[in-house]
């Protein structure tokens, strides 16, 4: 089946199955590595873009369950020169240990600080609380968002740069 | 090309790169300056560090290891420039490929520190002289009248100066110094050592560019997933193959039955049984990888389960506790006479029954592998932590040459041990094998992962001990239940433990042995192995003897320590110094405020573990309320790794890493075994720590000492379990003698 997105301002289509999680389809199809595979049923954030400019695990989007032209937003989309506030603030910060996980973190923080340019803790666990790091970052997180939330302007460019 | 003994073990390579650079390389055998430091009996390992002077005056400092998140990358190229007197700014980190010539090349056991904290800084110090020779002789002054800094030889006299790059291509036809006798500096002139250096691709990570292994394919790529049996050892008896293949993309099905291909002896981590190589079971490869996994779904194998079916969680704990019984099959240590000791006048006599189950590993990213086999050579991308023995062995069961097959060691997506294992790896090969000349991409889903790991073993420790009116620990015995091989008296992978284990040495009377129960179940090393599992119960039934000493239970514990320790067993002599580890407990205590007034429901408690040679003590304060939720307030977390925390910016978040692990295998982490499988299957039912069950606070603090700098992969983690859980008994007199916690009713808040 032909399928149209907007990919990171990009009008892409793609003949794939139904049934295919848009995961796959950003990793395999679009080649844009940069969303990850973790666990495959929607648990461990991973996977985190924005549809609409709102963050979804990926793996449980099918293909079939999107509107024609669809906005996505990948982390290769979040900004176009890696400026975006929560970009600038987890290397401030030194973030990540493996960084597997990273990527999907950002997202889901993006679309917090998008709706949110100054959420409290309680903000902040609510909308990381899907996100598993392994290797257990979370305090350096917590402290990036702040400072992302912390930066002037920019905050709220989150999926717009990318759909511009 | 230059090559100079410098010493017995080490000699340095020089030689002119295409494109003008020259390179340096030297070359170790063995760790004899490990050794000398006392750090035990290493494997017989060589390191080998590269440098590549750029014409720019940029410098390529090759990273031979895995880079697993532990921060490798960076440490151990910050101590060569350091030496080497360059701009870290102007260092690139290069990942090396497996080649014998740069000796292991490895991310296990906190090992990378220690055995490389010597070599690096004396080829990073024999560089710099040979630099300062050549413009000595370049423009006829004295060697002693040059300095270095930033990349550059000055000669302050005569206001020259030059470029290491400009330098470097005479190093080529000089005679390198003696390693042993090259100056090195003054640790309080360290420019790069012991510095904030951010992580070498956070750029990258935070660009979603594809660094890691999963990320990695090339053109005309097909992808496979691999259907195991889910009865560790099993062998497939039928399978509806023609099914499969009229599946869309579908290229190839692969049916694997041949037990040599899995049975080859591994060396380490074979679990109880050898499953390290290509299981029976299913490949099925096709165009995409979602086709594939999509086609494996509809497969039907019918499975010979074999003998491991019978094996079950539930049976390993009966069968421990009617062994516990009996006389240990192993005498690990004795000292004194314990039942002597638990009959003295006015002895208190505890007794205990402490267990852990077995644990994944569940790194983030899943297992995966990509092979192409052509023209008799073999070509691996992979994200192992131990890709040389991969490598080996791919060559012993697929028979070809380890020559013949080039490994490129991937950005890994966190190890914690699990990747210690090439089974993966194994699984690419083999299938690349049989489709010659198209590379093959593995891919697991996260329930192959959670059900096909190489668990830390379980185990169950039958504990008495006893403390004297004078609240001292007089004696201790321990029979631990443990696993062996399916056959023969072989330990299962990382289920042995060393007699003199703390408290061994430090009571009078000691009695400790084992008892093995045959594992069909695979196992392996998990992150701060042995110790991730033992720190628990030892730490607590310390606590439940000082409270029945009725000490406090960090006096308790200084108490134990200041004792003159007995004479280390033949085997298992690791090193202890009970001063060292003082220390750290007497420093959390202060750092925590141990001994302060807490409100009800609320209390602290304290552990320390020698741990991968890291001496750490931590406490945690926690609350409990009467939903049996718990809060962990803050952690103090205090090592002692030695004089130099190479990168304390990675060296903090490492730390406050392994803390927060612990609170995982507290929790919730448990693998169930029933009818020979793995209950739990993804992170929904083996639940990690996330964001809001952090502690808002993690304080972690080094105490540095005078000894030669050690490893940190590990050593946090093992205290956090048992200071964690004495706190709750702190708070509710609730002992905890079982793993994990929520097995017990509680949650976290």
């Amino acid at each position: 089946m032909a399928f149209t997105l907007t990919v990171n301002g990009q009008s892409k289509t793609v003949d794939v199955p139904g049934d295919m999680p848009l995961l796959w389809v950003l990793r395999d199809v679009l080649n844009l590595k940069g969303t990850k595979f973790g666990c495959g049923i929607g648990q461990c954030g991973a996977c985190t873009v924005h549809v609409g400019g709102r963050a979804q695990r990926s793996c449980q989007t099918m293909m079939s369950t999107l509107a024609n032209n669809a906005k996505i937003t990948t982390i290769e989309g979040l900004s176009p020169d890696a400026t975006h506030p929560l970009q600038l603030a987890w290397e401030e910060v030194d973030v990540p240990q493996c960084g597997y996980c990273q990527a999907g973190q950002i997202m889901s923080a993006a679309a917090l600080l998008a709706s949110n340019p100054k959420p409290d803790d309680a903000a902040i666990n609510q909308a990381m609380n899907g996100n598993l790091c392994r290797c257990g970052t979370y305090l350096r997180i917590r402290q990036a968002i702040k400072r992302a939330a912390a930066m002037p302007a920019r905050t709220t460019q989150t999926a717009s740069v990318a759909q511009k | 090309m230059t090559t100079m003994n410098l010493s017995r073990r080490a000699f340095l390579r020089t030689s002119v790169m295409a494109g003008g650079g020259v390179m340096v390389a030297l070359h170790f055998e063995g760790v004899a300056d490990v050794l000398a430091q006392g750090f035990g009996a290493p494997a017989a390992i060589s390191a080998v560090a590269f440098i590549k002077f750029m014409p720019n005056g940029d410098v390529t400092i090759l990273a031979k290891n895995p880079e697993t998140g532990q921060g490798m990358r960076n440490a151990l190229p910050m101590i060569i420039a350091d030496e080497l007197d360059v701009d870290w700014k102007s260092v690139t980190i290069e990942q090396a490929i497996l080649d014998p010539k740069l000796g292991p090349q490895m991310s296990a056991g906190s090992t990378a520190t220690p055995t490389n904290w010597n070599p690096m800084r004396q080829v990073g110090a024999a560089v710099r002289q040979m630099l300062i020779t050549a413009a000595a002789q370049q423009w006829s002054v004295p060697a002693s009248e040059l300095t270095t800094a930033s990349g550059r030889v000055m000669h302050a006299s005569s206001k020259r100066s030059a470029a290491y790059g400009e330098l470097a291509p005479k190093l080529t036809t000089m005679t390198p110094p003696d390693l042993a006798s090259v100056p090195l500096k003054d640790p309080k002139d360290y420019k790069i050592i012991g510095t904030n250096q951010k992580g070498w691709d956070v750029k990258d990570v935070v660009r979603g560019n594809p660094i890691f292994s999963i990320d990695h394919v090339i053109p005309g790529t097909l992808f496979a997933v691999y259907e195991k049996c889910p009865v560790y050892g099993g062998r497939v008896k039928s399978a509806n193959v023609d099914e499969i293949k009229a599946m869309p993309g579908v290229k190839h099905v692969i049916v694997v039955d041949d037990p040599k291909l899995w049975t080859v002896a591994q060396g380490p981590s074979a679990g109880g049984q050898d499953l390290t190589g290509v299981l029976g079971g299913v490949g099925v490869i096709a165009d995409s990888w979602w086709q594939a996994e999509s086609a494996r779904r509809k497969l039907k194998v019918v499975w010979d389960e074999g003998p491991t079916a019978s094996q079950s969680s539930e049976g390993f704990a009966k069968r421990a506790l009617e062994l516990s019984t009996q006389k240990p099959e192993t005498n690990l240590r004795t000292d004194g006479n314990v039942d002597q000791a638990f009959a003295a006048p006015g002895a208190k006599v505890v007794e205990a029954a402490y267990s852990y189950p077995f644990i994944p590993h569940a790194p983030l990213e899943p297992m995966n592998a990509m092979a192409h086999f052509n023209n008799g050579k073999l070509e691996v991308w992979v994200p192992s932590q131990l890709p040389a023995q991969g490598q080996g062995q791919a060559a012993r069961v697929l028979g070809l040459q380890a020559s013949d097959i080039t490994v490129h060691i991937m950005k890994v997506g966190g190890g914690f041990g699990r990747r210690l294992i090439n089974d993966y790896f194994m699984e690419a090969a083999y299938l690349a094998t049989q489709v010659p000349g198209t590379p093959i991409k593995v891919l697991w889903t996260r329930e192959d992962d959670m059900r096909h790991d190489f668990y830390r073993p379980g185990g169950f420790h039958f504990l008495k001990a006893a403390v004297d009116g004078g609240g001292r620990l007089t004696a201790w015995k321990n029979h631990f239940i443990t696993y062996g091989a399916m056959t023969g008296n072989a330990y299962a992978n990382s289920a042995s433990i060393q007699g003199d284990q703390f408290p061994g040495r430090f009571v009078p009377n000691f009695d400790f042995g084992d008892t093995k129960m045959p594992l069909g179940v695979p196992t392996g090393a998990m992150r701060a192995p042995g110790s991730n599992a033992f720190s628990f119960v030892f730490q607590s039934f310390i606590d439940e003897l000082a409270y029945a000493a009725g000490k406090d239970p960090v006096q308790f514990r200084l108490d134990l320590l200041a004792q003159t320790p007995l004479a280390p067993a033949q085997r298992g002599a690791d090193g202890f110094d009970a001063a060292r580890m003082t220390a750290v407990v007497k420093q959390v205590a202060q750092r925590s405020g141990w001994g302060r007034k807490l409100p009800a429901g609320r209390g602290l408690g304290v552990a320390f573990q020698y741990s991968h040679r890291g001496y750490f003590a931590e406490v945690a304060e926690v609350s409990v309320d009467s939903q049996k939720r718990v809060t962990v307030h803050k952690t103090w977390v205090v090592g002692d790794i030695g004089s130099q925390i190479i990168n304390p910016l990675h060296a903090e978040n490492l730390a406050q890493g392994g803390a927060i692990e612990a609170m995982s295998h507290l929790m919730g982490m448990e693998t169930t075994i029933k009818a020979g499988r793995a209950v739990e299957s993804n992170y929904n039912v083996q639940p990690i720590m996330r964001l809001t069950q952090v502690p808002p606070e993690i304080d972690i603090f080094f105490l540095k000492t005078n000894n030669p700098p050690t490893g940190l992969g590990e050593p946090s983690l093992p205290p956090m379990i048992p200071a964690i859980t004495n706190a709750i008994y702190a708070a509710t007199k609730d002992r905890i003698r079982s793993l994990p916690l929520d097995n017990h009713g509680y949650k976290w808040a």
